[in-house]
């Protein structure tokens, strides 16, 4: 059989890129659901609201890297404000009811989204362009500038909670939630800061993304559920985890696209996580515990 | 110090408190005094409440009548993580250290803390790594990682990096080895000379006796008696009533 | 475990048949937009019905329903394609043959998880099937879905009669208040009950010795049933069948009406349905009049979603058991 190189390593730099964004998008996920056991169905709807605040932040001043930084700031105040509002009443109670709110939140998002912008897909541009050649491909510069910047975010994210005080507070808090408060740790105000934090992250991906796709208000659907599907593979609440599973994922959905149509490609990830259930239901990368 | 002394408030005072565990009516009208500087026991068979009653002190458990009140002001109800601010440390029964931090972070839990001097941190590490030199030693170890007695000290020391005003210990002596259990002794009595208050949970009467000022008993959910410590000795009628089988 | 007073029961039943002794008449009255309104509130009720069996019995969210709906849509769809003349008696079989296998491979898949992992799980598996349908256009009809005429009420050679409006109604209202009271059956037999010990408490129930993942895969597949119901009923009323339905939207919006009726009680998730859909009518409605009134043209296509979604999300909050829910309280308290 005649392997086909050069589409492998195109597939496999492709997979990476995605991987990363998916990676970026699911540490907030698993973030918040490490701490306060909430499952955030509204995640993708940061994602995507960080993008049209990209986009409008971009036409307004014409500089990408200030449409990033405010998206991410403007969304992850946007998530404290949510978390506060409809998820502090909700603490202690079954964990359905956080996924049902969550729920209703991202109905509400997008569908106020798309009333704000309408259904028209809307462009972001990206800070650069500028291709080298990979085989027979003009690749762009920018897809690696994305893969590198969302290593960086997840890097930074890891020095802040490995070192730095919030990051302990942020650590002992997810171990233990009763004793961390005993110590005078401000819990509810970790748990804002951790939602704000998670919804930056999203924004930041929705940012960076941007530009591959089209901006539309039912965007984050899509990533959403396999950020989910991450989750669950990488372990919830293993950010570690939940990186390598991301990249692992996207490798094996861009492989399988070599064959099969994009959106059939989701079915590869969704028999993973069957896998993983079955088999090692607290994550493939996680030891399996006593 | 004496116990009748009413002119200045209690630190802490429990008023007639009433909780419940869903539906089981644990505390049945509990009410104590802690004065400032004090060390008292709180003596009682297992499953009295004396855990509990830490616990609605403390703010991990709301009473549903009475009150609490630290320095004379009501705190009932006040979440957790501003009465430890206030100055009010706790020790649980299990330890629960967090094993996934280092033992520095662990202490860091308690010394980052708005208010506080570099210098003063230091200071504080420094006491602590003194009176726990094996604390010191694995400083860079997971909590996880320390055995039972290490972990108590960690547990203390952490308490201790708050610089209390009180600390209420449950069971410290729980599962420890003599040697550990005179340690804990020592440290009580420095905390005292410290004048730190303490609230003292114990099954060990002998150290209890010896630690503290003044002792209350309990039983089914309610404080029944008070006497000072020095006046009992451990084959006490009243300790054979409270404590007996 | 609740005791209904005598008194109570009494008033149960007879507000039960006031009810539907209403909805019998309801066609004869109504004009035809809102027949059809009410049919299509009993149908997806039963859908939420169905799911309430999962979610208030088991204790088990499901977010998959969408996918036994639509497989029993597409059973039905099949039955009536492949087979002439179009057999509603096979339509149903079909549908509900659909609708069980789904339901077989969730059940065996998911019912070892709990909680979240069961609920993004079922997910997952109905955007599989979404995506399944969506893509094998030659069996599917793909993204257009599958139009096909309407089976005639009756038993084929012996005697049958197309459907007029008035008795498609009947027959969906008989569907429903038969799959309500099996429902009602099951969920007062010893079974009812081992699924709410297992709703309750699940680690007691298996140590007591209960077979917990078998009770599990019966109560998936016994709410896959009703739910595939349905679905063959909305493909006989609508006489359409397409992928939009197998959504993860349409599970979402039945946890909603479940939610918004109560939970655990049955008859809440229909009148959750009523609720939901009667409030997107209103909004539909209103919004276009807040237009023309305010002259403020922008808001005339503002979707009833947002303040559906605000209602769902304060009711959560506020109201976390429901509209029937509330009301039992209230009833009890008298």
């Amino acid at each position: 059989m005649d392997i086909p190189w050069d589409i492998i390593v195109i597939q496999t730099v492709n997979g990476i890129v995605t991987g990363m964004i998916l990676a970026l998008v699911a540490s907030g996920l698993t973030l918040i659901f490490g701490i306060m056991d909430v499952v955030n169905f509204a995640h993708g709807e940061l994602f995507m609201l960080g993008a049209y605040m990209g986009v409008i932040v971009l036409t307004t001043t014409g500089s990408f890297w200030l449409a990033l930084v405010l998206a991410i700031l403007i969304v992850a105040l946007l998530g404290a404000a949510m978390q506060v509002i409809t998820l502090r009443p909700l603490l202690g109670r079954d964990p359905l009811n956080t996924i049902l709110a969550t729920f209703g939140i991202s109905l509400v998002l997008q569908n106020y989204a798309l009333w704000q912008f309408g259904p028209v897909a809307r462009k972001i541009q990206e800070p650069f362009t500028g291709q080298f050649s990979l085989f027979y491909l003009q690749y762009p510069w920018y897809r690696i500038l994305i893969a590198l910047l969302s290593a960086g975010i997840i890097g930074g994210l890891y020095l802040f909670l490995k070192y730095g005080r919030y990051g302990i507070w942020i650590r002992a808090t997810t171990q233990d939630r009763v004793m961390a408060q005993a110590m005078g740790i401000p819990v509810p105000w970790v748990h804002t800061g951790v939602f704000a934090l998670g919804a930056g992250m999203a924004a930041a991906s929705g940012v960076l993304f941007g530009p591959l796709v089209g901006v539309n208000h039912a965007m984050g659907l899509d990533w959403v559920l396999k950020a989910f599907i991450v989750v669950v593979v990488g372990g919830m609440g293993n950010l570690g985890g939940s990186i390598l599973a991301a990249i692992f994922i996207s490798l094996l959905e861009a492989y399988a696209s070599i064959w099969v149509s994009p959106s059939q490609a989701i079915i590869v990830s969704s028999v993973v996580l069957i896998l993983t259930l079955l088999f090692r239901p607290t994550g493939l990368f996680v030891p399996t515990p006593k | 110090m004496s116990a009748s002394d009413t002119s200045k408030q209690p630190l802490v005072a429990v008023e007639d408190i009433h909780t419940f565990y869903g539906k089981s009516h644990i505390l049945n009208g509990v009410s104590l005094q802690v004065e400032a500087g004090e060390v008292v026991g709180l003596l009682g068979r297992n499953g009295v409440g004396k855990s509990t009653t830490l616990k609605t002190i403390m703010g991990l458990v709301s009473p549903s009548q009475g009150r609490v009140l630290f320095e004379g002001k009501p705190v009932s109800g006040m979440p957790s993580h501003k009465l430890a601010r206030l100055g009010i440390g706790y020790v649980p029964e299990d330890r629960r250290i967090f094993k996934l931090l280092t033992v520095m972070e662990n202490l860091r839990t308690g010394l980052d803390r708005d208010g506080v001097t570099e210098e003063k941190k230091k200071q504080l590490l420094d006491k602590a790594f003194s009176y726990f030199p094996r604390l010191g030693e694995r400083r860079a170890q997971a909590g996880g990682t320390l055995s039972g007695g290490e972990q108590q000290m960690l547990a203390i020391a952490r308490v201790m990096m708050l610089e209390p005003k009180i600390v209420l210990l449950d069971e410290p002596t729980e599962g420890l080895m003599p040697r550990m259990v005179s340690q804990i002794r020592e440290i009580i009595d420095v905390l005292h000379q410290e004048g730190v208050a303490i609230l003292l949970v114990e099954q060990n009467v002998p150290l209890t006796l010896a630690a503290s000022q003044r002792v209350y008993f309990m039983e089914k959910g309610a404080v029944r008696h008070q006497a000072l410590a020095s006046s009992l000795t451990v084959n006490d009628p009243v300790i054979h009533q409270y404590l007996g089988v | 475990m609740s005791q209904i007073s005598k008194r109570h029961s009494t008033v149960y039943w007879t507000g039960f048949s006031i009810i539907v002794v209403l909805l019998l008449l309801a066609p004869l009255v109504l004009p035809e937009f809102w027949r059809r309104f009410l049919t299509e509130i009993l149908i997806w009720g039963l859908l939420a019905m169905s799911s309430d069996l999962l979610i208030g019995y088991t204790g088990m969210v499901s977010f998959g329903h969408s996918a036994f709906f639509g497989l029993g849509m597409y059973g039905a769809a099949a039955a009536i394609l492949m087979v002439k003349p179009p057999n509603l008696w096979l339509a149903i079989l079909y549908g509900l043959a659909g609708s069980a296998a789904v339901a077989l491979f969730v059940a065996y898949f998911s019912t070892r998880l709990r909680d979240i992992y069961f609920a993004i799980t079922t997910l997952i598996f109905s955007q599989i099937f979404y995506v399944i349908i969506f893509t094998w256009t030659e069996v599917t009809g793909g993204e257009n879905g599958l139009s096909f005429p309407r089976p005639q009420l009756g038993i084929p050679g012996i005697y049958t009669t197309p459907f007029t409006s008035t008795t498609l109604h009947w027959f969906v209202l008989a569907a429903v208040v038969i799959s309500y009271l099996l429902l009602r059956r099951i969920t007062q037999s010893p079974f009812g009950m081992v699924l709410q010990s297992i709703r309750e408490n699940e680690a007691r129930t298996r140590a007591i010795g209960y077979p917990v993942e078998r009770y599990k895969m019966v109560a998936v597949m016994l709410s896959g049933l009703f739910a595939g119901l349905a679905g063959v009923l909305y493909a006989v009323q609508n006489r359409f069948a397409a992928p939009d339905f197998v959504y993860f939207l349409i599970s979402g919006e039945v946890v909603i009406f479940n939610v918004m009726g109560g939970i655990g009680t049955l008859l809440g998730p229909i009148v959750g349905a009523g609720f939901f859909l009667g409030l997107r009518e209103l909004f539909s409605r209103l919004f276009p009049w807040l237009a023309t009134t305010l002259n403020m043209p922008q808001i005339e296509q503002f979707p009833y979603l947002v303040p559906l979604g605000v209602i769902f999300i304060l009711m959560v909050i506020f109201l976390p058991q429901g509209l029937l829910g509330f009301a039992k309280r209230w009833l009890n308290s008298t």
